[in-house]
């Protein structure tokens, strides 16, 4: 009959009214700024800087590479080059950013930075109340404000926080044994150099592979 | 004491009234009934917006507004007051006399149809003999107002929301009508309140609204239809259709007279269900003669504010009718079907009293209702396509 479907469709209404204040499960709405959900591990949302240890600038992984700078799409990192050195997780020493700047209304959290950085020294955060009043100065983020421990990065992504951690120490024992070897072969070369008379050309094999690796940089760059 | 209750706006009126001369007693009387009325009516359309916007938002498994005071009941407070500081854009190439005044309009027409609805006894600001004919010559006017509105906006969306709103509002016109004017005959008079004195009656604790017979019921039910369709209300809500039209008619309107607009269309609401309540339910009368202590007025608004429980409810529930659907519908189903009512209705006053009158009226009625459903309405099943050229 005409108007049976509409009574069916008013019942349906009427029962979800009604439900509504009897169950739970049927009102959905999270209530945001009060109640929150769990923002899922792979989240992301705005790049930040990982520090070790307590001191957020001695602990900084960055080494002012500019590779991120170069590949971010929209061009959102602004850094600078420090003139000193400081020394890195495994010890060598490195320059690093006296000014590290991402600037919050152009990022478009690609994580393309992410991908790119060799140092493991920038993340994407989970943190996405990033409104504020000042919208020139506030939204240009400096380093301090991108700086975030590992502690931090282990809570809000811990498997990729435990990937990295672990790649992190292989690469400090590998340093450690190859500057232990290193040490040795010097030690050993020493010694022989004490023994027998000494040749010029072989004196400091240690050094010379530091030296090969930077010098077809400026040949590249002129071609 | 219970009488007092029940006229206490009258007394109200009278005791203000009597501070004043004599010569400027009646005209200080109509002063604050039509206070009265601009008062109560947007309070009400207050109300019905928050009824609305929760109640919908139940229907959805929603929680509808929640911030503005405890569970949002100031939100309407918030509405008007972003609504009043809204800065008012009039587009560079519309008709800006016009496109003021189409709001203005609206809302001055919408007031008037309250000026004859009885409210309560002897609660009527103007007893007109004809007030039912009045009423219907101003919400027939509230079109001029919508098709002001999207003329003089200059901008094609406004125009056909205007076009949409002229043929559906005229073609629902004439079934509101048709509805109505059983009542008439029945009543012998076209006077809104002699209509509902004579529906004031019981009997066995009964009350004898005209809904409760089958030519009232199928009257009602057609001028709910009808109703729906004029005040553009889901789902006859074409003319303003957001998915199509971006806002229709008042597309390009801001600030306060958009909100003039929304209040337009919601006092619009409130005055069709008022005139349905007096013409189908009684008025302001009591639904059990037990029950007549309780103030007239309380009634009133209350039947009204439950016909807007439907209409939200109807909103809640239905999708958008198609143009030609809501066409088909007005012109093959429910303009026959009041024709037939109004044959009905004579058959019920030529029958007599007895019940024979009840079984052969309800028994036409019915059979054809379910055979006009069956053969008029059917879905159109669409074969499938050929092509005579192509091929």
């Amino acid at each position: 009959m005409l108007g049976e479907g509409i009574l069916k469709g008013l019942a349906e209404t009427a029962r979800n009214f009604a439900g509504s204040f009897v169950s739970k499960e049927r009102l959905t709405t999270v209530e945001y700024p009060e109640q929150r959900i769990p923002t899922a591990e792979n989240a992301r949302v705005f790049p930040f800087l990982v520090y070790d240890g307590t001191d957020w600038e001695a602990g900084l992984r960055c080494v002012a590479c500019q590779i991120c700078e170069k590949e971010c799409p929209p061009k959102c990192i602004y850094i600078e080059k420090s003139k000193d050195k400081k020394p890195d997780y495994v010890g060598k020493m490195q320059i690093y950013p006296v000014r590290f700047d991402i600037d919050v209304s152009v990022c478009m959290s690609c994580q393309i930075c992410v991908e790119v950085c060799p140092f493991e020294a920038i993340k994407m955060d989970t943190d996405f109340e990033l409104s504020t009043t000042d919208r020139f100065g506030g939204l240009l983020h400096d380093r301090k404000q991108l700086a975030r421990s590992n502690e931090y990065y282990h809570t809000i992504h811990p498997t990729e926080a435990a990937e990295v951690d672990g790649r992190l120490a292989e690469e400090k024992v590998k340093a450690e044994v190859k500057a232990k070897a290193a040490a040795e072969a010097a030690a050993a070369k020493a010694a022989a150099a004490a023994a027998a008379p000494p040749k010029p050309a072989e004196a400091a094999p240690p050094a010379r592979p530091a030296e090969t690796a930077t010098a077809p940089k400026p040949a590249g760059g002129g071609e | 004491m219970l009488q007092q209750a029940d006229q206490i706006f009258i007394l109200l009126r009278n005791w203000i009234v009597g501070f004043l001369p004599a010569g400027w007693q009646t005209a200080a009387g109509v002063v604050l009934g039509v206070i009265g009325i601009v008062v109560v009516f947007p309070s009400l359309f207050a109300i019905a917006v928050l009824m609305e916007r929760k109640g919908l938002g139940r229907m959805q498994n929603r929680l509808g507004p929640n911030r503005v005071g405890p569970f949002g009941v100031l939100q309407p407070i918030a509405d008007a007051i972003k609504s009043l500081t809204k800065e008012d854009i009039v587009p560079l190439n519309a008709d800006a006399v016009v496109h003021f005044l189409a709001p203005v309009y609206l809302v001055v027409v919408a007031f008037m149809g309250f000026a004859v609805l009885p409210v309560g006894r002897n609660m009527v600001l103007v007893d007109m003999d004809a007030s039912l004919l009045f009423y219907f010559a101003m919400g027939a006017s509230t079109e001029v107002s919508i098709f002001m509105a999207g003329w003089s906006s200059r901008n094609k969306y406004s125009l056909l929301g205007a076009m949409r709103a002229v043929a559906q509002m005229i073609s629902y016109e004439v079934p509101l009508l048709m509805s109505s004017i059983v009542i008439v005959m029945m009543t012998g008079s076209l006077s809104l309140v002699k209509i509902v004195e004579a529906q004031n009656q019981y009997t066995w604790g009964l009350p004898h609204w005209y809904i409760f017979t089958p030519w009232g019921l199928a009257g009602f039910v057609m001028y709910a239809i009808s109703a729906t369709a004029e005040t553009n209300r889901s789902p006859f809500d074409l003319p303003e259709g957001e998915s199509e039209l971006v806002a229709g008619y008042f597309t390009e309107y801001s600030g306060f007279k958009f909100a003039l607009f929304f209040l337009g269309e919601y006092l619009g609401m409130l005055s069709i269900s008022g005139l349905g309540t007096t013409l189908f339910l009684g008025g302001w009368s009591a639904p059990l003669a037990a029950l007549n202590w309780v103030p007239s007025w309380i009634w009133f608004f209350s039947k009204v504010m439950l016909s807007i429980v439907v209409l939200i409810w109807v909103r809640g529930t239905l999708p958008r009718l198609r143009q030609d659907q809501l066409m088909n519908f007005a012109w093959k189903f429910v303009i026959p079907m009041t024709l037939l009512n109004l044959f009905v209705a004579a058959l019920w006053r030529f029958m007599g009293d007895g019940w024979l009158r009840w079984v052969v009226c309800s028994s036409i009625l019915i059979s054809v209702y379910v055979v006009a459903g069956r053969t008029g309405m059917q879905r159109e099943h669409f074969g499938p396509r050929s092509y005579r050229y192509a091929e």
